[in-house]
């Protein structure tokens, strides 16, 4: 009975009514939505690198290591011998290594040598392995594969020249201006920092720094790019490299014998643990962006607040004739209580709709332009229990207004006096 | 005392920290009658209809209806009272208007079951209880059907308030200034419609108005400043 009073009210100011309902699914499906895309960002930065059982560099802490051998950010302590690399490399429990070689960069990107290894066993996601968009892996010393990223900011395409400058920095003064490289592949996007890197061989990265010492061009010793191919191009240091195993139960054992490592002082991460510890460090804005939206949802509930608020004037007729057929004070709280329910329960329904229209158009865009693919999935427990909270939230607004009324037709009985 | 329908004695009230508004020794309205009550406004009729209806409760005294007294019941018990047993018109904007107008003419029966019984025992069921209701007070054009009660017209509305009052028989109808709002014409048409209804069921009528050019429809007319002794009452 009281839910057909509190129908029939609402719909008989559904205009305001909407424009609530509108407010607080907007917020629902803001709050709703940043936790997709968290649990995404999250997903996705925990698949930036699969596959892979350890990745080993010069001793440092795991969080660093990963970052300057994974995401490319930050530089390494020190390198490591092509020796040891070699001996770690030939161990009876290795499968595959990959060779990392980092420290020059082209406009901002960074450049990596490494061989063919890389395009045959580095996996991210889940399992998946890279593949080319346009081109084919480096083949000639001078050859570089582009990652998504860089062709598409840069606009370069296959058969362009570019010239790798040395160390970091958008306009490096010191540039392999000698020795340009040619485009002969274009990676497909992979949504990790794999589209932002260049890609050579190991020996390129030793020719080009044939003729240097110490970070600056050795005066005098002028190496030809073409002279350069018939020396020996063999790396004396490499930055990092990534191992896979014949079987994972040997990843422990090795990690401590790299650990112990005697020729050189060394550090082999678990990529999936440092990864869990890098999130924790990066956790706090995800947690600041949910809060955010927590406020953006309590802003929907005040709006609810003031709106029903003002209209409870108006209202206060339509309360005292209520009462005159009898109603009784806490139906009047229960008329409004139900009113606010309604609302909120509509506007959790809507927002919810409206996330996954959103999600659904904004998907293919997400993923171009972040590399985030967004998996339009059933709502998670968390997020039911996000709703559940907003509902209740939403149903406790109400008391407020139903208390308000219920004095107001306390104070004016079965007579208004406005 | 079983065949009275309202009785007051040895009332008073006063609003908090104000002189008394209402003092009346006594009052009583017997079963059947029609009572037109006169005052000017502003003389506690509005308190005297709060405190009958059970929404205020009188500081001394004893209100008496149906031979029940009200004051010594709870609140859930007076309201109870009211929605079983009283049925109101007020001045103006009686309706609510989100309903139809049947819905509006059942909204008692929503809020008191013995009314809704009495409905259904009469005519059926409380829809055509207030179809015949509406009949009864000429509103029964097929116009109206399906029409916001916004779009009537004052008269028109008055008598849907009028058929609300009286759906399921309560024993005592109370309208308040009912046709102030009214042109002269509308205003004899409802009056007539009003008393041949609490005829036709028996209904107690207590009709408060300051319009004295109104009283010969009633049995009985009766100064409110007659009865009530308090002397204050500037504002009701």
């Amino acid at each position: 009975m009281l839910i057909s009073l509190a129908w029939h009210s609402l719909w008989n100011r559904r205009s305001s009514v909407l424009l609530t309902v509108l407010a607080i699914s907007i917020s629902v499906m803001l709050l709703l939505g940043v936790e997709k895309v968290r649990v995404e960002a999250r997903s996705s930065f925990a698949n930036t690198i699969s596959g892979t059982d350890l990745v080993v560099g010069a001793r440092s802490g795991q969080v660093q290591l990963l970052l300057y051998s994974v995401f490319r950010i930050g530089d390494a302590t020190n390198n490591i011998s092509w020796q040891s690399y070699q001996e770690i490399a030939g161990h009876r429990n290795v499968a595959w290594t990959i060779p990392l070689a980092l420290g020059d960069s082209h406009r901002g990107f960074r450049v990596l040598g490494t061989n063919q290894d890389y395009f045959r066993h580095y996996r991210y996601g889940a399992e998946r392995q890279l593949s080319f968009a346009e081109g084919q892996p480096f083949d000639d010393l001078y050859d570089v594969v582009l990652g998504a990223e860089v062709a598409q900011k840069l606009g370069y395409k296959l058969g362009q020249q570019l010239v790798i400058a040395h160390g970091m920095g958008n306009t490096s003064f010191a540039e392999h201006k000698d020795k340009p490289f040619r485009v002969v592949g274009i990676l497909a996007r992979t949504g990790t920092p794999v589209d932002s890197t260049l890609h050579v061989s190991l020996e390129a990265i030793e020719a080009i720094h044939l003729d240097w010492r110490a970070g600056v061009p050795i005066p005098g010793a002028k190496v030809d790019a073409e002279k350069a191919r018939a020396l020996d191009l063999q790396p004396k240091q490499i930055t990092a490299f990534m191992v896979g195993l014949k079987s994972k139960i040997a990843t422990f054992h090795l990690q401590r014998a790299i650990n112990n490592y005697r020729a050189e002082p060394l550090s082999a991460i678990l990529p999936g643990v440092a990864l869990q510890q890098l999130w924790q460090m990066i956790g706090i804005a995800e947690q600041a962006l949910l809060v955010i939206s927590g406020f953006v949802v309590l802003t929907g509930l005040i709006g609810m607040l003031t709106v029903l608020l003002s209209s409870l004037n108006e209202r206060r007729r339509e309360m005292a004739i209520l009462r005159s057929v009898g109603a009784r004070p806490w139906q009047i709280i229960a008329l409004l209580t139900l009113e606010t329910t309604v609302l909120t329960l509509l506007g959790c329904l809507v927002g919810t709709l409206l996330l996954y229209a959103a999600l659904l158009l904004a998907q293919p865009w997400i993923e171009q332009l972040f590399g985030l693919h967004i998996a339009i999935s059933a709502l998670s427990s968390y997020q039911l229990q996000l709703l559940g909270l907003v509902a209740v939230a939403g149903i406790l607004v109400g008391v407020v207004p139903g208390y308000r009324a219920y004095r107001n037709s306390l104070a004016d009985g079965l007579t208004i006096r406005l | 005392m079983q065949d009275m329908a309202i009785e007051l004695s040895g009332l008073s009230f006063a609003w908090p920290k104000q002189s008394p508004i209402l003092q009346i020794d006594h009052f009583a309205l017997p079963r059947g009658e029609r009572l037109f009550l006169q005052g000017p406004s502003g003389c506690g009729k509005s308190t005297l209809l709060n405190l009958v209806g059970g929404v205020l409760t009188p500081l001394q005294g004893e209100i008496r209806l149906l031979g029940q007294p009200l004051a010594a019941n709870s609140a859930r018990q007076r309201d109870r009272m009211r929605a079983d047993h009283v049925g109101f018109i007020f001045q103006s904007f009686n309706l609510l208007p989100y309903l139809s107008l049947e819905e509006n003419v059942m909204l008692p029966c929503r809020f008191s079951r013995l009314r809704a019984e009495r409905a259904r025992a009469q005519y059926g069921s409380e829809r055509d209880a207030a179809r015949i209701l509406l009949a009864a007070l000429e509103l029964d054009e097929p116009a109206l059907q399906g029409r916001s009660v916004c779009d009537l017209s004052v008269g028109q509305q008055q008598r849907v308030a009028a058929a609300r009052a009286l759906i399921g028989s309560p024993e005592i109808i109370i309208a308040d200034e009912p046709t102030s709002a009214l042109d002269s014409d509308a205003r004899q048409i409802f009056i007539d419609l009003l008393i041949r209804e609490c005829d036709a069921t028996g209904s107690t009528l207590l009709f408060v108005s300051h319009d004295r050019s109104l009283q010969q429809a009633f049995d009985r007319s009766l100064l409110l400043t007659e009865v009530n002794r308090a002397r204050g009452g500037e504002s009701c």
